[in-house]
């Protein structure tokens, strides 16, 4: 188990002052000036060898990103540095406890961050739901421009401003071009890429968007070393993680823990286990609802890690682990997913805008049982004309629970289409047209 | 996709009170110059949080106005944003979470108590003093099922203790926030932590620690950086 020692959240649960004077106390704003004195690759290469994989879903590597924007930057192009925080993947909720616990250290990252890539702001993208983490953010911001840690002419010697921006609740927002047109002041409709945001991002700039956990777990990377944060989880997938595990586990809760940690010793050590004791457990969406689920055999001894749970066909994602016990209508929780996503889209492109309504509606026949088992490979096929046929990923984060549930649970799907037939029922059971 | 429209009865106009418009302006300074388009979200916000929670045609036009954006690329983000209230809502407005993860841990029954209670979803009780939509995940999954009520999260909620709040929102007593049953945030129950336990993580003894493996580093160095000049010297 990772020792209290090596967490780098500290207030994750919000039992001490999110203060500045609080968080200075446990080791935030410690140093700082000492690691931008370091240098700017110092910093880079620091990030690159610690192997801290984006904490937003895709897992790209932060190190990585930040090399891609200008070393020179164009006076008339300045470059900025966009943190997500419009955390809306349903099962995740640890940048909320970030902002709201522990702000100082997403506004010491958003300056080691801005400072490695030559931006000199930042703006923090927070979802419009999130009025009292807002709020507590705006608030940390404020004693930091005060303490002058942040701001034209601070202690750092990096002249940088933080601004505070919120959206009015799209998922879609949580694209990072979808958010960049969203702060812009359009519909958050994402771009084609390429040009990539590292060229052509914020008002035409050179930005780079990273979501809130990979910022606030930057300063603390460049103060302990890049060697210690490697020293957990497997090749690949190192340092240590938030997770959130939420549905039928006993004692639903965020924690940190290392990666690559198995699914059961998280479970047992930090939730009190699964409702109902293990041979409970059905199955488990183990990053957030756009990733496929795993049955009950899979998932038990997996390490939580990219590289494990994309071998099962799944991911990571955000870390978001949805545990459903034998008592989930397994069919229906996949379909009201469903309605997730048609809700979501933001109608840009066909496949997902009509894809998504479709599949919902299919769906939703299927948890009763009011459709026919040749449309179980119907609703297959459309998911896959979806995936990887529009423009940004939503499409996929679509089909792909609905694919995970044919792949572990055609047999269910089957069982109650014969229990439907096997009843009289007045209206004839229709097809989806072809 | 869904499909939003703008209340049929508008009110003639709307202004923004003196200090919201003093607040705008600060927002818009947020932004280069020429970029204040990017203000129109937390304009619009505050336009709806200043007409009682909802979004009339007038102030579009006055945020299109504030802006220089045309009528149109305003209606267009009210009208996209799920969180811009298009007609008149309750005094208190409950969101309920009904997403898989708060569906999980009882969303359904929430819903029902809310049928109950105020009416089919997107209905007002007759003296304003309530209404509710089922909204898409609010990102408070360990907290399940909870509701948002204006601006506020209710969390850990049963359609029991769900109903109290109602009653208490609708009288217009004071409620308590967040957590309905006495977490702190989304810790494990309380008195059931496994971690962050540690005071030592508390007391301030972990402020600076860490710029030994610099200190080790640079002594190593200077040694090597001896060494060789010793070498050198031979």
């Amino acid at each position: 188990m990772l020792s209290d020692a090596d967490r780098i959240f500290t207030n994750l649960y919000g039992f001490q002052s999110p203060g500045l004077q609080a968080a200075r106390m446990r080791g935030a704003w410690d140093g700082t000036k000492f690691l931008l004195e370091k240098g700017r690759d110092w910093i880079l290469a620091e990030m690159k060898a610690s192997g801290l994989r984006g904490r937003g879903g895709a897992g790209f590597p932060t190190g990585l990103k930040w090399s891609f924007m200008p070393k020179q930057p164009d006076p008339k192009r300045p470059s900025y540095l966009v943190v997500n925080a419009d955390e809306s993947e349903p099962g995740t909720c640890k940048d909320r406890e970030i902002m709201r616990n522990d702000p100082h250290l997403l506004v010491e990252g958003c300056l080691v961050a801005s400072f490695a890539m030559g931006a000199n702001a930042c703006y923090i993208y927070v979802r419009g739901e999130y009025i009292a983490e807002r709020e507590a953010l705006e608030r940390a911001v404020a004693e930091a421009y005060e303490a002058k840690l942040v701001g034209k002419d601070n202690v750092h010697g990096w002249p940088f401003d933080l601004y505070v921006h919120h959206g009015a609740g799209a998922y879609i927002c949580g694209e990072e071009t979808a958010l960049l047109e969203s702060l812009e002041g359009k519909k958050g409709m994402p771009r084609m890429k390429p040009p990539f945001p590292a060229n052509m991002g914020l008002y035409g700039c050179p930005t780079t968007v990273n979501n809130v956990e990979s910022i606030a777990v930057a300063p603390t990377i460049l103060r302990r070393g890049a060697d210690w944060f490697m020293g957990f989880g497997a090749k690949n997938n190192a340092g240590t993680k938030l997770f959130c595990v939420s549905g039928h586990v006993n004692r639903p809760c965020n924690v940190e823990e290392a990666m690559s940690i198995p699914f059961r010793e998280l479970i047992d050590r930090h939730c009190g286990g699964v409702r109902g004791g293990w041979d409970n457990l059905l199955a488990v969406i183990p990053g957030g609802s756009s990733v496929r689920m795993v049955p009950a055999g899979q998932i038990v001894d997996c390490p939580m890690d990219f590289d494990s749970l994309s071998k099962l066909r799944s991911g990571l994602g955000t870390a978001a682990v949805i545990v459903m016990d034998k008592s989930t209508d397994v069919v229906r929780a996949i379909a009201r997913l469903a309605h997730f996503y048609k809700h979501e889209s933001c109608g840009q492109c066909t496949p997902c805008r009509e894809g998504t309504g479709w599949m919902w509606r299919v769906m939703e026949r299927m948890a009763e049982g009011r459709a026919q088992k040749r449309e179980i490979d119907m609703l297959l096929d459309v998911t896959k004309q979806v995936e990887g046929h529009t423009i940004c990923a939503l499409g996929d984060a679509a089909a792909w629970p609905i694919q995970g549930l044919i792949a572990h649970f055609r047999p269910e799907i089957e069982r109650r289409i014969d229990a439907y037939a096997a009843n009289p029922h007045s209206d004839p059971v229709k097809i989806a047209a072809e | 996709m869904a499909v939003r429209r703008l209340a049929e009865n508008q009110p003639e106009s709307f202004a923004f009170t003196p200090e919201n418009a003093a607040w705008c302006a600060t927002q818009i300074a947020k932004y280069p110059s020429g970029r204040q388009a990017s203000a129109v979200i937390p304009l619009l916000w505050r336009a709806q949080a200043q007409n009682a929670y909802w979004l009339p045609r007038a102030a579009i036009e006055a945020v299109a106005g504030m802006l220089a954006m045309p009528y149109i690329r305003v209606l267009e983000i009210a009208t996209f944003y799920s969180m811009f209230n298009l007609a008149p809502v309750g005094r208190a407005h409950v969101q309920l979470c009904g997403t898989t993860p708060c569906m999980l841990r009882g969303a359904n029954g929430l819903r029902s108590a809310l049928v109950e209670r105020i009416g089919p979803a997107g209905s007002t009780t007759p003296d304003g003093a309530l209404s509710w939509v089922e909204v898409e995940c609010l990102g408070a999954c360990c907290n399940a099922p909870m509701v948002q009520i204006n601006d506020d999260y209710y969390e850990d909620l049963t359609p029991a203790s769900l109903g109290g709040l109602l009653d208490d929102l609708a009288a217009g007593r004071a409620v308590k926030k967040g957590s309905q049953t006495g977490r702190t945030s989304s810790e494990p129950e309380p008195g059931k932590g496994t971690t962050l336990t540690d005071p030592a993580l508390y007391d301030g003894s972990r402020v600076g620690a860490w710029r030994k493996r610099f200190e080790e580093a640079e002594a190593k160095a200077a040694e090597a950086a001896a060494a060789a000049a010793n070498d050198k010297a031979k």
